[in-house]
């Protein structure tokens, strides 16, 4: 028993870095996901296809992979490590392979969104003179919201556990803090209950995302 | 001079021409129905009245003010439309109306959009925030709605629904007020009362332009029946005329199938 704070302690700061990549990602990929729905949604074709192939592909390979491609490749192929080295160069590298992965699941969900408000509602601001700025930001937003906000929290809730994905480059991650004492750290070793204790941060953080995103939900219920 | 005059219109989608030289005028305070079968062009014709839709030839004229001219390009800069567009109203077959809204804020919004271009609405904002609330009551209280200002559109029947949606073109009074199919979308019952609502606008001289299948009503409300078929004004005269003894076959054969 007198492990338990040094692992706790441990945790906690994996939890952190956890928290850290989650936050950072949803920061970049909500804008981004707009800027390539618009592409998607473009009357350019150019733009419209390569914002289509780009989302292909990034929802069509594992974002593991991806991470590995966008970690390793400028340092062993182009002989420049751009993420720089340690902890926080490991923690940029995820972060840009997270939002990239993310914001291309968003990107699809914001054009259903978008889409799914219907054409009468512009219609009716255009003939009461109101200008396209003044449509969107006063009668189609909010609407949009909150179509999306349903299956944007589903992303969200899976986001907090894919985090964990960033082990594979050695992020310092809660599930990283965990193992670590499997292999042995701080005097103590093949030990496997630390990481039934990261199930509690999980459960515990996306319990409270789930209340939080419900009462988003039932706010903007009072309309249809 | 005409309120509106509408000169050779004529619209295409992609190969379908949709209208074919459409011409007709509008006195000040004189209701036009418009009638004819699905996919006669109707619609299209409001829509182009409200530019919704550009169309590729013609002239479009209020108060002998040049709208529209397919000669002339300056005539569709977006920036223009949107200030022309506020000559006519629409009322939507569907409403349309703003879900996120209350019935009165609906009928208010386009109003205070508007008014915060204004020079002076910095300084004199609450008086003017109070005179649209003010009009825009008394509108809902016009179309029997008093008691339901505060609810959503999702509270509201449908015909509870077209009469907020009434009431939100008048709200910036235009010259012209537009229905297109108001009534389509509603039960019998619904549709009476929408009827009524129309059919009280006109006693007070509101100029309007109505496309609907209600005929009895048509005849009843307007001054002026325009019959369309396959992008064409077929028929034009008064309702007695037009209904009662009209010139064209095709007329003949449309309103045929009401009166069985």
């Amino acid at each position: 028993m007198e492990q338990m704070p040094t692992v706790i302690n441990s945790l906690n700061i994996g939890f952190i870095q956890t928290l850290k990549l989650f936050f950072v990602t949803l920061i970049g990929s909500f804008p981004l996901g707009l800027i390539i729905a618009f592409g998607s949604m473009s009357r350019f074709a150019p733009v419209k296809y390569i914002s289509k192939l780009f989302v292909w592909i990034i929802r069509g390979t594992p974002l593991m992979l991806q991470m590995m491609i966008i970690y390793y490749f400028p340092g062993l192929v182009l002989h420049n490590n751009i993420w720089g080295s340690g902890e926080m160069g490991r923690f940029i590298a995820a972060s840009v392979s997270f939002i990239i992965n993310y914001s291309c699941y968003f990107s699809e969900i914001y054009r259903g969104g978008i889409q799914s408000v219907p054409v009468g509602q512009e219609e009716a601001g255009l003939v009461l003179g109101m200008t396209k700025r003044q449509i969107f930001f006063k009668v189609t937003l909010l609407q949009m919201i909150k179509r999306i906000v349903p299956p944007i929290s589903n992303e969200i809730i899976t986001l907090v556990k894919d985090t964990s994905l960033a082990r594979i480059i050695a992020l310092q991650e809660i599930i990283w803090a965990g193992q670590s004492f499997m292999k042995g750290s701080h005097g103590i070793s093949g030990a496997i209950w630390p990481l039934f204790f990261t199930m509690i941060y999980y459960l515990a953080f996306s319990g409270i995302l789930t209340v939080l995103l419900g009462k988003l939900e039932k706010k903007l219920n009072y309309f249809r | 001079m005409s309120i509106l005059e509408v000169k050779n219109i004529s619209k295409s989608f992609d190969r379908t021409k949709v209208l074919k030289d459409i011409s007709f005028t509008l006195e000040k305070g004189e209701v036009v129905s418009i009638i004819g079968s699905s996919g006669s062009g109707k619609t299209t014709l409001l829509r182009c009245l409200n530019f919704l839709e550009q169309p590729d030839s013609g002239i479009i004229k209020v108060n002998d003010d040049i709208l529209f001219d397919s000669d002339d390009p300056a005539t569709f800069k977006e920036s223009e439309i949107r200030k022309k567009r506020l000559h006519f109203g629409l009322v939507f077959q569907s409403f349309n109306l703003f879900p996120q809204y209350t019935a009165l804020k609906n009928v208010m919004l386009a109003r205070e959009l508007l008014a915060k271009q204004l020079p002076d609405y910095k300084t004199n904002k609450k008086e003017i925030q109070n005179n649209i609330q003010k009009q825009a009551e008394e509108l809902l209280i016009q179309m029997g709605l008093s008691d339901r200002m505060d609810n959503y559109p999702h509270q509201l029947s449908g015909g509870q629904c077209q009469r907020v949606a009434i009431a939100r073109a008048l709200a910036l009074s235009p010259d012209i007020l537009c229905f297109d199919e108001p009534t389509s979308a509603l039960d019998p019952e619904l549709t009476g009362e929408v009827l009524k609502v129309i059919k009280k606008l006109s006693e007070h001289n509101t100029t309007m332009i109505i496309v609907t299948h209600e005929m009895s009503f048509a005849k009843d409300v307007s001054n002026q029946i325009i019959f369309m078929d396959d992008g064409y004004v077929v028929e034009r005269g008064e309702p007695a005329q037009v209904f009662d003894n009209p010139a064209n076959e095709r007329t003949r054969q449309f309103l045929a199938h009401y009166n069985q």
